[in-house]
């Protein structure tokens, strides 16, 4: 990795990693820290960027999209890691790999008193599900993170999230 | 009167898979949690049929899944009304993403049979095939008869999708036949089948 990197860009780092790790689906359901990594997944063809209705359907559609031989990988917020618990028993009982991407909502100086519920228990709603978590909150963390994340998704056959935090994403003001 | 007498005629939901089945080929099946994993099992147990075994509400999302991911090769997903219900959301996504080699067909009761026979929101009047048209979905149709049953297989096999049909299946139990319920076994058997060793050996 050349020592100038712009770790600032983040988003794009992310989105190459995912093309050099070989996913081929990604499902998404929008955040506002997730904006750019979105942009470039629909743009790009060899991607099959799936929308969803709810974070919870993005667990099924990976469990058929390693069935069918493929990786998927989720783009969701931290409140939508929630909508996913019970789906996540599948990918626990049949060794199925995910990786999500979850940005964080209810840690480092939230504004919204209804995001903290969800974000304080993301982590340990994930690890109960049998997910294997790390969590990034230094630009320049985000892509050897989210490279061990994905070995561990699709080389130990299990679901694996990075959360990256409002330190690194920027607290929402609700000035704008 | 009329209703009553189309209750009487609904159809015997083994008859429907056996039929949906027949002569599958290459088709790659999953089946929902349940009565119709049962009824997938009861019509012959196969390494291309997935059947769930929980993750209510996300049989029609693996099936997504798996059409992506296998374009030349036809996906149905057969699953139970109270299984549909809870995943709506996923028709919508389907409809959006539009997989021409995908159908969905709902074994539809009008209860929770699994759980006691209690109604569903299809016995008060809610119309699946009426949602599925309104996401986009092709052909969505409500099937009462064996007649239209066979021209649905010829469909699942042949026509570009994504296609839904709600089959009207009596609320009756049949016999219990069980598939393989180790999931990793179920994955394994599913993925070798598919993609042969090479399904071991991913990176
Ligand atoms: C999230 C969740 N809620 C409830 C249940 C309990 N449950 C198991 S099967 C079932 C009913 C399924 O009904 P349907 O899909 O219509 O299938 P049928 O047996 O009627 O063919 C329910 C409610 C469950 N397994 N998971
Ligand atoms: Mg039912």
């Amino acid at each position: 990795m050349p020592m100038n990197e712009n770790h600032k860009d983040w988003p794009r780092a992310l989105y190459d990693l995912l093309g050099r790790e070989g996913i081929r689906q990604v499902g998404v359901v929008p955040d506002a820290g997730h904006m750019e990594l979105i942009r470039l997944c629909e743009r790009d063809a060899a991607l099959r960027t799936v929308r969803l209705t709810t974070e919870e359907e993005g667990v099924a559609l990976a469990l058929g999209a390693w069935l069918g031989g493929e990786k998927c990988a989720l783009l969701m917020q931290s409140s939508g890691a929630g909508n996913c618990v019970n789906m996540l028993s599948m990918l626990a009982a049949c060794q199925a790999p995910v990786a999500m991407l979850v940005t964080m909502r209810g840690d480092h100086g939230e504004f919204n008193p209804w995001q903290m519920p969800m974000g304080k228990a993301v982590e340990p709603v994930l690890e109960a599900m049998g997910v294997a978590v790390s969590r990034a909150d230094r630009a320049e963390d985000v892509v050897p993170l989210a490279e061990g994340t994905l070995r561990i998704a699709f080389n130990t056959l299990r679901p694996a999230a990075l959360l990256l935090g409002q330190r690194l994403l920027g607290a929402k003001t609700f000035k704008e | 009167m009329a209703a009553d007498r189309s209750r009487d005629e609904r159809l015997p939901r083994r008859a429907v898979v056996q039929a949906l089945l027949a002569g599958r080929g290459e088709l790659l099946v999953v089946a929902g949690l349940g009565a119709p994993a049962w009824d997938a099992a009861a019509a012959g147990d196969h390494p291309l049929t997935f059947p769930l075994w929980g993750g209510m509400g996300g049989a029609a999302m693996v099936g997504l899944g798996l059409a992506l991911a296998q374009p030349s090769r036809r996906v149905l997903v057969l699953t139970g009304d109270g299984e549909m219900l809870m995943g709506l959301g996923a028709l919508a996504t389907i409809g959006v993403a539009r997989p021409a080699n995908l159908a969905v067909v709902v074994l539809d009761n009008e209860r929770y049979g699994e759980t006691g026979m209690q109604e569903t929101h299809t016995a008060a009047g809610v119309d699946l095939a009426a949602v599925a048209a309104a996401c986009g979905l092709r052909e969505a149709a409500t099937v009462r008869t064996m007649a239209e049953v066979g021209r649905l297989r010829e469909r699942v096999h042949a026509d570009a999708g994504p296609l839904f049909a709600a089959v009207k299946v009596a609320p009756g139990k049949p016999p219990l036949v069980l598939p393989p319920r180790d999931g990793a076994h179920l994955k394994n058997r599913f993925r070798e089948a598919l993609l042969g060793t090479q399904a071991y050996c991913q990176t």
